[in-house]
């Protein structure tokens, strides 16, 4: 049971590494690198909404938090890219825990609406500090391409094996939390918070763990966007534009699953790049036009998404087959 | 020997407002016992239920379990001390299997996922769910939500079980089965408090039955004297029962 469960996902996974090597293009591999951001992104996510059901509308603090926390070390300090992701991470996790703590006290849509105001304050926190460049945003010091320094000017393959690298970590982690007690403790929060209570489980404290692992996942994806756009400013990395798009495409692929930010990336992420490579700047929003039908057609038929779909159709199957032994 | 007492409960007061839901209520529970805590509808029970496991906050008054003061304490730190309740309306993690639900319990006393599996294969046996384990809890028959329950309760391993109305709705052969459950899990260790409406069912499991009427404690003794107390008759189980037990 344990084999057929992890066996697809490796197959995806290499499915995904050789890719950009098949199809050298490079719109398909800028494509690939935004997917596999926005997939890992959407992994995070679904720790804190899908296993422990506490939505959140404001991840691209997280995510903006760690593209400008790497920015400032490398363009006031010169410090590595690297080095300035895992103080990213850490400021991210630390940002989260103290700002959800507090929220964690409110249930269900209150707490989705606080996470959004969230976003929006650090948005505006960041578009009028002038050390960080307020609205303007800082353009990243173009530099030698190295590992060191995380910058490639060649080639689109190496920021697509460290896309690859931290989706597959996140993939790992998120993997390893729904096998363990962590997992079960989530979905049992998300379930029922009394039950919860009832046979042992801190509440709270598992829902700060679940946010602080997203916060830092999320994290480790902005500085990999910063240093691949090499531009930042508030207005693209604190919108809720990206919040959002975590949201729906984890949504539209299955909430609670690993398997369901992949098939939703997989979904929106060539919509979108691709109705922006071929309409230009006037082809903005068309990808979420043809998202949103999407997602009123899944609301609709399958409110728990693509994979729910999957998931239901093999139980009716599994059913007949009981009512039959049975009989 | 002197029993040793598990959990005690001390001039517990709980208002909401100016309703007074528990008043002055003191009672004992000894290791090994099977207390059952009737009264009729809106006397309390369920109340003092959430005091004791730290759902609610006593307005004044103490509870001890097994030594250490819970008074005020969270659900979950009263929980890992090893006291454990179960729902009046069952809470079934429902989009989880049966399995998962009382590995979910399970997790509490076994943080590796191989023992905990071990465990939550014997729960699922003592409450007769092996078969149904791979099943949705959301999609069981009310019954088996409430085996389902105690089994969830029971995987934490605790010292004592608070089963709030865990027989409503059973059938005759669900409730005997319920019945021989309560016994083997006294036999096992494990204290006892339930609160229940079917009188026929508790009444032979019983140590001792605590009455509440009204929010106040009227009688505290073993199964026979109280359904004999007038006072207890008159309150709450009504001249029918009353009856019945002067024919048998």
């Amino acid at each position: 049971m344990k084999k057929s469960k992890i066996s697809p996902l490796i197959i995806i996974l290499l499915v995904i590494l050789v890719l950009p090597f098949i199809k050298a293009d490079i719109n398909f591999q800028h494509m690939l690198i935004i997917f596999l951001i926005f997939a890992g992104l959407g992994e995070a996510w679904n720790l804190i909404t899908g296993f422990a059901g506490q939505t959140s509308f404001g991840h691209a603090a997280f995510f903006g938090i760690g593209a400008y926390t790497s920015t400032i070390l490398f363009y006031k300090f010169s410090i590595s890219p690297w080095v300035g992701m895992l103080v990213g991470i850490a400021v991210s996790t630390l940002v989260a825990a103290f700002v959800s703590y507090p929220c964690f006290k409110l249930k269900g849509h209150y707490f989705a609406i606080a996470t959004m105001a969230i976003a929006e304050i650090t948005k505006q926190l960041f578009i009028s500090w002038d050390y960080v460049e307020g609205a303007t945003g800082i353009m990243i010091p173009i530099v030698d391409e190295s590992l060191a320094s995380m910058q490639f000017h060649t080639s689109k393959i190496p920021y697509f094996i460290i896309a690859y690298c931290l989706f597959v970590i996140s993939i790992l982690i998120a993997n390893y939390i729904e096998k363990n007690r962590m997992g079960f403790y989530l979905k049992a929060i998300r379930e029922s918070n009394e039950a919860a209570e009832s046979i042992g489980i801190n509440t709270t404290v598992y829902k700060l763990y679940a946010m602080m692992v997203s916060a830092a996942l999320s994290a480790a994806f902005g500085t990999l966007y910063a240093q691949y756009i090499l531009y930042i400013d508030p207005f693209m990395l604190f919108s809720l534009d990206i919040s959002m798009k975590i949201v729906l495409l984890t949504v539209l692929g299955g909430l609670g699953n690993i398997y369901g930010p992949i098939i939703g990336a997989a979904i929106l992420i060539p919509l979108s790049e691709y109705t922006r490579i071929f309409f230009g700047g006037t082809g903005k929003g068309i990808d979420l036009i043809i998202f949103g039908a999407l997602i009123v057609v899944v609301a609709c038929f399958e409110p728990r998404g693509i994979l729910g779909a999957f998931k239901k159709k093999r139980k009716v199957e599994r059913g007949a087959y009981d009512a039959k032994a049975n009989a | 020997m002197m029993p040793k007492p598990m959990l005690e409960i001390k001039n517990v007061t709980m208002k909401f407002g100016n309703l007074v839901a528990n008043q002055d209520v003191s009672f004992t529970v000894n290791k090994g016992e099977i207390v059952s805590l009737i009264g009729p509808n809106g006397a309390g029970k369920t109340t003092l239920f959430n005091c004791i496991t730290g759902f609610y906050k006593p307005y004044s008054g103490k509870i001890i379990f097994d030594g250490e003061d819970i008074t005020g304490k969270t659900p979950y730190y009263v929980a890992k001390l090893g006291l454990t309740r179960t729902f009046q309306i069952v809470k079934p993690l429902k989009d989880m299997t049966v399995k998962e639900n009382i590995l979910t319990g399970a997790f509490l006393r076994n943080p590796v996922r191989a023992q905990a599996e071990k465990v939550a294969q014997e729960i699922l046996e003592i409450v007769h769910l092996t078969d149904k384990s791979d099943i949705l809890a959301g999609s069981l028959t009310i019954a088996d939500k409430k085996r389902l329950e105690i089994g969830r309760a029971l995987a934490t391993d605790p010292k004592m079980l608070m089963l709030d109305e865990a027989m409503a709705g059973l059938n005759q052969t669900e409730i005997k089965e319920a019945m021989d459950l309560c016994l083997k899990l006294r036999d096992e260790g494990i204290t006892l408090l339930i609160v229940e409406h079917i009188m026929e069912a508790i009444m032979p499991i019983s140590d001792r039955v605590v009455v509440l009427n009204a929010g106040k404690k009227i009688a505290d003794d073993v199964p026979e004297k109280v359904t004999n107390n007038e006072e207890v008759i008159k309150a709450y189980l009504g001249e029918r029962y009353h009856a019945k037990s002067k024919k048998s």
